[in-house]
């Protein structure tokens, strides 16, 4: 199977390692992995911000139509540049089994390579957040708010890590309060939805904080080192590619 | 560049065991919500079967008026038409003059509280009393209701300990909740004894028997309707539901939503005047048939004001509903504002981080982050944006859009300058939270040198 992995900007120039486990976490599921390497950014953050006009011309879309041929399936480490890519930016250009081809890297490992068996050793008490565009957005796993029965994709796959003990911390499901420009222009309601976040991470005395999605860490982190916290975040497929 | 909404939500933060309060207390009925709908293993049927009544009825929604009007009429109300908020207001005082009224009570109602009726019939020199006890506090304090269904949930009980004191002669400093709530009912009771009239909001408009249905917890809109002669129900065009079996639906999901209770401990309809009492229904539209003809926002005119997308909004909660600066706040609140005032309330879209959890839970299925999104990139266009924004999102673009720019950027940022910048307080991302350290290369540059490129 030919995967196109797709490492979104934000990953590409702050969280290269992230970039790196996913590539070697998708070689490792037995996939042949071609770097999209022309593919920058999805332009979710000028869209969010209201200025999705600048980026619907051939330049964000085009790289991604383009390469969409060559592989069988994109994947990125990222839910948020997933669900933009299948829910604004590509939905008027391509049909529905086309947009399917999109995957967030563990929906991608949980769904599609269901046999792909995983071989990681991560000894630590690790909390997880879940990320509310996979959670809500690519349905990760069942949101808190909705009715039905509890499923986790998510969880599937890291229950499957030797060692490591999965804690689901209080309000796991909230928003940390990162929502792109949001924080810089709403900065007082988000730094204090990630200190509130923090406070439910701290109360489970773990060491690690885990996600799917690198954009929430990047607000998240911040506001742990500025309160000096000692919980480490990690992102999932680096659990994930981590080896005995 | 901070926005009204950013500017008063910092203020409310700033109170900062207030604001703790606030949130947890929504948190709670948020929890609560969440206990009763997993009472329901057909919560999602229940949800998606209000949504597609809402649809159906939205569709046909002249046809239902109409035969709504034509049932209650011949039910014996006397139903009016109002174009807008300042019909409301000179329809009520019409009815009120002509029928020699000059104090009114009224229970809670978000429509006529969008239409400043309380403010315009003081003016005229009405007595008015709002009897739902939180909106009897925030009425008392010359206040907006700052949630739609515990409008004063961003007061604590000694504020409203205080206040009592102040109009209600309550003792000092007391603010224990059975006293106040006590001396709450002993003054309310002697305002309905003394009003002549009522004037009620509505839930639900019933097409098919013409009947107006109200909820409340307080049963305060019914000591209103069973004693006054007068009696006044102001309904948004968008309340109508075609029958009774589609009521039903609402009635399991409403009081779920809001507070996680079974049901609404006062469901009331209201069909045939009593004999001696003059009844009335106005029908509002006040910019409905805007939101209406825009197809694109047309289902946030399902809204059954249950608050539940207030309760889950990670914002709301920590910002309080005074920052939204419109009457409906929270999420709903942000998709409608922009329809009232373009320009004045064109930060409400961007004051959420479209995390989704008001979708989730909005029993009508409103796409609400959608609408936000949507707003989003209306406002852009059509009203002023600060120019720094502008150009800010106009660099990025050209900057994420190309690759030699983009790795060249990088490769900047990379540079001990840059990362000085990056991490400087003057970098407004640095309040509240530190810089990333940079790493040494890209995932691009540790791709090429380890070989995977030709
Ligand atoms: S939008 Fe939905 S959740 Fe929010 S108040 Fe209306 S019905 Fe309730």
């Amino acid at each position: 199977m030919r995967v196109g992995l797709f490492v979104p900007c934000y990953i590409d120039q702050l969280y290269p390692t992230v970039g790196r486990a996913s590539l070697e976490l998708l070689q490792k599921s037995g996939c042949e992995v071609i770097f999209l390497e022309d593919i920058l950014c999805c332009g979710q953050p000028m869209a969010n911000s209201g200025y999705e006009h600048y980026t619907t011309n051939k330049n964000y879309a085009s790289p991604f139509l383009e390469a969409l041929p060559n592989v069988d399936y994109v994947v990125a480490p990222s839910a948020s540049c997933i669900y933009h890519l299948t829910h604004h930016l590509l939905k008027e250009e391509l049909e529905q089994d086309k947009l399917q081809k999109f995957k967030e890297i563990t929906e991608f490992l949980h769904d599609v390579k269901t046999n792909f068996v995983v071989q990681s050793y991560f000894p630590h008490r690790v909390a997880l957040h879940k990320s509310c565009h996979g959670l809500r957005g690519l349905q990760l796993a069942k949101a808190s708010e909705l009715g039905g029965t509890a499923f986790s994709k998510i969880e599937n796959l890291l229950n499957k890590v030797e060692g490591l003990h999965l804690v689901i911390p209080a309000q796991s499901d909230e928003c940390c309060g990162f929502g792109g420009s949001f924080s810089v222009f709403e900065n007082a309601v988000s730094v204090r939805m990630g200190e509130d976040k923090l406070k439910n991470v701290l109360h489970e005395k773990v060491e690690y904080l885990t996600a799917t999605d690198m954009s929430c860490f990047m607000h998240l982190e911040g506001v742990f080192k500025e309160n000096e916290s000692v919980v480490k975040i990690v992102h999932i497929t680096e659990i994930l590619n981590s080896s005995l | 560049m901070k926005t009204l909404h950013a500017n008063l939500s910092k203020e409310f933060l700033s109170h900062r065991k207030d604001a703790d309060w606030h949130n947890d207390t929504l948190w709670f009925l948020r929890k609560k919500r969440d206990y009763a709908k997993d009472q329901l293993r057909e919560w999602e049927q229940l949800r998606q079967a209000a949504s597609e009544i809402k649809r159906h009825t939205l569709s046909r929604l002249p046809h239902y008026l109409e035969k709504f009007e034509q049932q209650a009429s011949q039910n014996g109300m006397k139903v009016k038409w109002a174009w807008d908020g300042q019909e409301v207001n000179v329809l009520v005082t019409k009815i009120l003059r002509e029928n020699n009224v000059t104090s009114v009570v009224k229970s809670k109602s978000m429509l006529t509280e969008e239409c400043g009726l309380n403010h315009h019939l003081e003016k005229q020199g009405f007595e008015v009393v709002d009897t739902d006890l939180g909106e009897r506090i925030v009425q008392l304090r010359q206040e907006q209701p700052s949630h739609i269904v515990v409008p004063a949930v961003h007061l604590r009980k000694e504020e409203v300990g205080k206040t009592f004191h102040q109009f209600l002669n309550t003792e000092v400093g007391n603010s224990d909740p059975s006293y106040l709530a006590e001396e709450a009912r002993n003054s309310l009771r002697r305002d309905f004894i003394k009003a002549e009239a009522a004037v009620t909001g509505v839930n639900f408009g019933i097409a098919t028997n013409g009947s107006v249905v109200v909820c409340t917890n307080e049963g305060n809109a019914d000591l209103g309707v069973h004693s006054k002669k007068v009696i006044i129900h102001c309904m948004g065009i968008e309340k109508i539901l075609p029958g009774l079996k589609e009521l039903s639906v609402f009635t399991r999901l409403l009081a779920r939503s809001a507070v996680g209770q079974p049901i609404t401990i006062y469901t009331s309809h209201y069909k045939n005047p009593r004999q001696y009492t003059k009844e009335y229904i106005i029908i509002v539209n006040n910019l409905r048939t805007e939101i209406y003809k825009d197809e694109g926002f047309r289902e946030a005119l399902k809204c059954i004001r249950c608050g539940a997308c207030m309760n889950t909004c990670p914002v709301y909660r920590r910002s309080g509903g005074h920052s939204y600066h419109h009457t409906v706040p929270g999420p709903i609140g942000s998709v409608l504002a922009p329809f009232y005032n373009k320009e004045k309330n064109k930060d409400l879209p961007f004051a959420s981080t479209l995390c989704g959890s008001c979708n989730h839970v909005c029993p009508v299925k409103i796409d609400l982050a959608g609408l936000l999104y949507k707003w989003r990139q209306k406002l852009t266009k059509e009203t002023s944006q600060a120019v720094e924004k502008t150009l800010g999102f106009k660099a990025s673009t050209e900057l994420l859009k190309n690759k030699t720019v983009y790795k060249m950027a990088g490769k900047c940022a990379r540079l001990k300058i840059s990362s000085f910048v990056l991490k400087s307080s003057y970098n407004p991302w640095n309040k509240g939270r530190k810089f990333t350290d940079l790493p040494k290369e890209t995932f691009r540059e540790w791709y090429k040198r380890s070989n995977h490129e030709e």
